[in-house]
């Protein structure tokens, strides 16, 4: 302080720089700083960063989520406030570097020998006593004691007296420098690799972010970056037997596309699972091509193991379908022909069959579903259910329903089934329509099931063999009721084939008065299921099957349900999935950041000036000596440290009592 | 120069070295031996980063026994203990069911329920000690205070060796270090922050500041015993395949070491408003006579907070090196981290002002209560509630 003060007479010009030195080194400036730093902090950690706009308009309200954007509240670390704080912590940090640390050097090398009387008295840590013992001696005493405590001494002859300096543990002055030059570093490395060039060029207009989703060769130029880009990190799937030279960065409500320097083929992506299902491990092995010096290099990278080449590391970040080949059927659930076709996930195909016209958008297939199911002995166990395929149809007014179709029929109570699920938008669980499966596992007997109760003809022909016998069992043959049952068995069976049982339950509702629902109800229900067994057991003859097994009612009873609901699946057709070829996509991650060595360093020197600062004390011990005239000398010991001052208390008691033990008294040999 | 021969005399100040007892030496040996066996046996799955961090650990072990001697015995009696619960595990998890011994004492589960319950009586007896009427008879429960919480230590030290075996028993999705989800390090912060005070006991020999300081640890016991019940927290299950690296077995200590000392730094805080409030009410009362002086307290909150701070910056940067190889970016202002930064940014305002502004007394103690809070906020608070890269330590 006193030397800024000293300066300040200079001029002008150097008062302004003083003052404005003095306020940017402040501790208030600092403090102040620092505070504010953890407020934007709290704010980062509370509110949740880099979310979809949509989202914050929907937890905010349209008002505060333009106020929010305003003040960059969805990305405060890379807001220009905050930014601004942080750069002005670094300049406030470098000024009280530039301030102390030549005073601090100076504290390591200065033994202060021409220390006054008067300040030693001053110090906590002093004595003062009389020697029998001359100054030498004192002097030589001194000197062994501090030296064996570890004390670098200096002595000074000021003629009237002699002064002797010991210090120790100066390095934690250097802890001072390094923990504070260790900050400035990690800020200005953090800053290289921050998004502050992307920000400002953002800012400006040389940028735009692209928010379409469009192929990467359709994106403009505005929303590319070269190369050169100084620092960034950025995502790419890559499918299998596929090559990328560019990555995209997440910028805001959308992206840029970042041009590497080099390209990466991916060979073979292959994942591992514990037995509990969960992944254990992801491989991608890739091949990197530089063709600025022509050098190909051949690598397998997993988690924890990343590729680095030229300062880029690429990292396994994720992994996904990288449009996998698909063979379905598509069975009309009215009981025509199946369409066989092909297709990937990802494509999107336009469908025309004979019940409606749909778009198919393949979303995912996936190879594994591990399930947890409940075991014996209370444990849950995981059970693989196989490969399943989830797509979207879109019916021709553009509304989409999700379903998720298992490739092969899954064991549910000791009986195979087909599964689907279906939903009308991903916030909602699946509900799943149960198939099950015919004979040798196959679908076609329910779909000829299906079939047979949209076909007229059939059903009359079946109505008129049932209700023939029912009749004939009841002694009845009036042909006016013979044709009137079959007529009604008919127009329950198309009901229920249209609108489950729910369509048969509301038919009665409007035609029979309230007091007889419940009796004309199950009497309808009876006519039903009579006649649906008809249909069955004509569909089995016509397969050759006269007598029906246990197995195959076991099959009819699981299959009605499936029936009743089918008018509710939302689809015109069955999507059955009969071949696949898997092909997954690699997603990784690829970072450039130049800085991370500069805070690498930055980081060492702040480690290691903490336990200087806080492990290391300085202390510094004088002894003054002042000959007497009769031989002896008046001892004036006293010392200081600027860390752990009780320790250093205990030290001084010990140093003092044992620098005294021989001199209080008149030395024996001295005489 | 014609020095007197006496006076130059009795001036030899041992060096360190020299210093160390019989004793000393054999426990280096002991440390090193332990190291080599350890070496030997699991040489096949170690890595060079794994033999580096085995021969770090020996080399603290030995330093620590060395610089504070009740480290040697403590060790010696958890490597015995542990070594026999995994010697009647034998090959088989089951083993714990079968054998009494560890059905009741030995098994991670049973270790940490003795641990904490052990934990909360060693809290009552130094509470008792700290308000008794009779000095004779508050020295007695002080003294109980602490050999319980000393066998509180060694318990719950014993059952995260003893965890770590279970896990590799369990099977390999298992097998890890246990400090890798919450119910985990709650066992790790209840034994470091009980050797953080105990280190303060022998070295100051103080006991009065124990209740105080073992509050804390009691009510992670309290939170540890929570997840027991409520959450099967003791439950070993597969570990997030993220976690497996030996960043872990140095960032996480490094950070409980710094949490530790920031739990007993505030508690020190707490003492002296304790105490000037008990001056104020009852000079020469009972509170007031028994707690350490103004200055000690004020000296050993320093001290506390500023092991935390080195520690803290330590841990908080082996993270970001961690970072930097499992997530390729070494600061993703992940909420964790960001809490991580703002328990930096105040102890960092917390020692300034002291250093620079010469804050001492009733503020500092104040705002080292303040630190706790926020360090206790950014360790439970976001990790169960709010989203992350952190989020291991999900209920």
């Amino acid at each position: 302080m006193g030397e800024v003060a000293g300066r300040a007479g200079r001029g002008r010009h150097s008062s302004l720089t003083v003052v404005l030195l003095e306020f940017l080194g402040s501790m208030n400036l600092a403090i102040t700083l620092l505070v504010a730093v953890a407020i934007a902090s709290v704010i980062g950690t509370v509110l949740q960063q880099d979310q979809p706009y949509s989202d914050y308009v929907l937890q905010f309200g349209p008002f505060w989520f333009h106020v929010f954007r305003q003040l960059g509240l969805y990305d405060v670390y890379s807001a220009g406030w905050f930014l601004f704080i942080m750069a002005f912590l670094m300049v406030s940090t470098s000024v009280c570097v530039y301030r102390n640390g030549p005073g601090m050097l100076r504290e390591i090398r200065q033994f202060r020998l021409r220390v006054q009387a008067k300040s030693l008295r001053l110090m906590r840590h002093h004595t003062e006593r009389e020697s029998a013992v001359d100054a030498a001696g004192v002097g030589a005493r001194a000197t062994r004691l501090l030296r064996n405590y570890g004390y670098r001494v200096r002595t000074a002859d000021h003629g009237d007296h002699q002064v002797l300096a010991g210090m120790k543990g100066g390095a934690n002055r250097l802890g001072y420098l390094l923990t504070h030059i260790g900050i400035v570093v990690i800020l200005v490395g953090g800053l290289i690799d921050s998004k502050l060039p992307l920000q400002i060029a953002l800012a400006l207009g040389d940028l735009k972010v692209e928010t379409r989703d469009i192929p990467a060769s359709q994106v403009p130029p505005s929303s590319r970056l070269g190369p050169g880009t100084l620092s960034f990190r950025g995502n790419v799937n890559i499918p299998e037997g596929q090559t990328a030279d560019i990555v995209f960065l997440q910028v805001k409500d959308g992206y840029l596309v970042q041009q590497l320097p080099f390209s990466l083929t991916v060979k073979k992506f292959s994942v591992k699972h514990y037995i509990t299902g969960q992944p254990s491990d992801f491989r991608s092995q890739v091949v990197l091509h530089d063709p600025r010096n022509d050098k190909t290099i051949d690598s397998t990278i997993r988690v924890n193991h990343p590729l680095v080449y030229d300062g880029y590391e690429i990292y396994q970040a994720s992994f996904g379908d990288g449009g996998s080949k698909l063979d379905f059927k598509l069975w009309p659930l009215n009981g025509g022909k199946p369409l066989v076709s092909h297709g990937s996930v990802f494509g999107k195909y336009e469908l025309n069959t004979s019940t409606g016209k749909r778009r198919l958008e393949f979303g995912d297939f996936r190879m594994f579903n591990i399930d947890q199911v409940p075991g014996a002995d209370g444990k849950t166990k995981p059970r693989n259910l196989g490969p399943s395929v989830t797509f979207k149809l879109r019916d021709p007014q553009g509304v989409a329903k999700q379903y998720m179709n298992y490739f092969v029929p899954q064991t549910i109570n000791g009986q195979l089934y087909y599964l689907s699920g279906v939903r009308n938008s991903p916030s909602e669980p699946y509900r799943f329509l149960h198939i099950p499966a015919g004979p040798h596992g196959g679908i076609q007997r329910f779909m000829r099931f299906v079939g047979a109760l949209h076909d007229t003809a059939l059903l009359r022909r079946v109505a008129e063999q049932t209700s023939a016998s029912a009749l004939k069992a009841a002694d009845m043959h009036d042909p006016a009721v013979r044709t009137r049952i079959r007529e009604s068995m008919v127009r329950l069976l198309q009901q229920f084939a249209n609108g489950g049982y729910n369509a048969v339950f509301e038919d009665v509702q409007k035609r029979v008065p309230a007091a007889h629902r419940q009796a004309a109800g199950e009497a309808f229900l009876k006519v039903l299921n009579a006649a649906l067994e008809g249909v069955y057991i004509d569909l089995l003859k016509r397969d050759g099957i006269t007598r029906p097994t246990q197995q195959d009612w076991v099959w009819f009873q699981n299959a009605v349900p499936a029936l009743s609901v089918l008018p509710f699946y939302g689809s015109p057709f069955f999507l059955q999935l009969t071949d696949f070829k898997q092909i997954q996509a690699a997603g990784l991650q690829v970072t450039h950041h130049p800085g991370t060595i500069v805070v690498y360093a930055g980081a060492g020197m702040l480690v290691l000036g903490v336990f200087l600062l806080f492990f290391l004390a300085h202390r510094r011990v004088w002894v003054r000596i002042e000959p007497r005239d009769d031989g002896g000398s008046t001892v004036l010991f006293a010392g200081t440290s600027n860390r752990n001052v009780m320790d250093f208390e205990r030290q001084f008691a010990q140093l003092e009592e044992r620098l005294f033990a021989r001199l209080d008294k008149p030395g024996d040999g001295s005489s | 120069m014609s020095v007197p021969h006496d006076v130059m005399e009795d001036l030899e100040n041992p060096s360190f070295l020299q210093r160390l007892t019989a004793v000393d030496w054999a426990w280096a040996l002991l440390v090193l031996v332990g190291a080599v066996v350890a070496y030997l046996r699991f040489r096949a799955g170690m890595g060079v980063y794994q033999e580096a961090i085995l021969a770090g650990a020996a080399v603290t072990l030995v330093a620590l026994g060395w610089y504070w001697r009740p480290m040697q015995a403590f060790s010696v009696v958890v490597a015995a203990l542990s070594l026999s619960a995994i010697a009647l595990y034998g090959d088989s998890y089951a083993s714990a069911h079968r054998d009494p011994l560890l059905a009741w004492l030995l098994s991670s589960p049973a270790a940490i329920a003795w641990s904490c319950g052990l934990f909360l009586a060693a809290t009552l007896a130094y509470l008792t000690g700290l308000s008794a009427r009779g000095d004779g008879f508050s020295e007695r429960a002080l003294r109980w205070g602490s050999r319980l919480t000393w066998a509180a230590a060694t318990l719950g030290f014993v059952a995260l060796m003893v965890r770590w075996r279970e896990s590799y028993l369990f099977g390999p999705a298992a097998a890890q270090i246990p400090i890798s989800d919450l119910f985990d390090v709650f066992v790790l912060f209840n034994v470091v922050t009980a050797l953080l005070y105990l280190y303060f006991e022998t070295r100051y020999r103080q006991r009065a500041l124990g209740g105080l300081a073992l509050l804390i640890v009691s009510a992670a016991a309290l939170f540890t015993f929570y997840l027991m019940f409520e959450f099967h927290g003791a439950r070993i299950g597969p570990v997030n395949p993220e976690l497996r690296s030996y960043w872990i077995k140095i960032h996480v200590p490094a950070l409980f070491i710094g949490y530790g000392s920031f739990a007993i730094g505030a508690m020190v805080g707490a003492a002296y408003l304790l105490r000037l409030r008990a001056e104020r009410l009852r000079p020469a009362g009972r509170v007031a006579r028994r707690l350490p002086d103004f200055e000690t307290l004020d000296d050993v909150m320093y001290r506390y907070n500023a092991l935390g701070f080195a520690f803290l910056t330590l841990g908080t940067i082996l993270g970001a090196l961690w970072a930097e190889q499992a997530w390729g970016a070494y600061w993703s202002w992940d909420p964790k981290e960001t809490e991580a930064l703002v328990v930096w940014l105040n102890y960092a305002a917390w020692l300034h002002m002291r250093y620079t502004k010469g804050w001492r007394g009733k503020p500092m103690a104040l705002w080292a209560i303040i630190g706790l809070l926020l360090t206790t906020a950014g360790f439970i608070g976001v990790d169960v509630f709010l989203p992350g890269l952190h989020s291991f330590g999900k209920l």
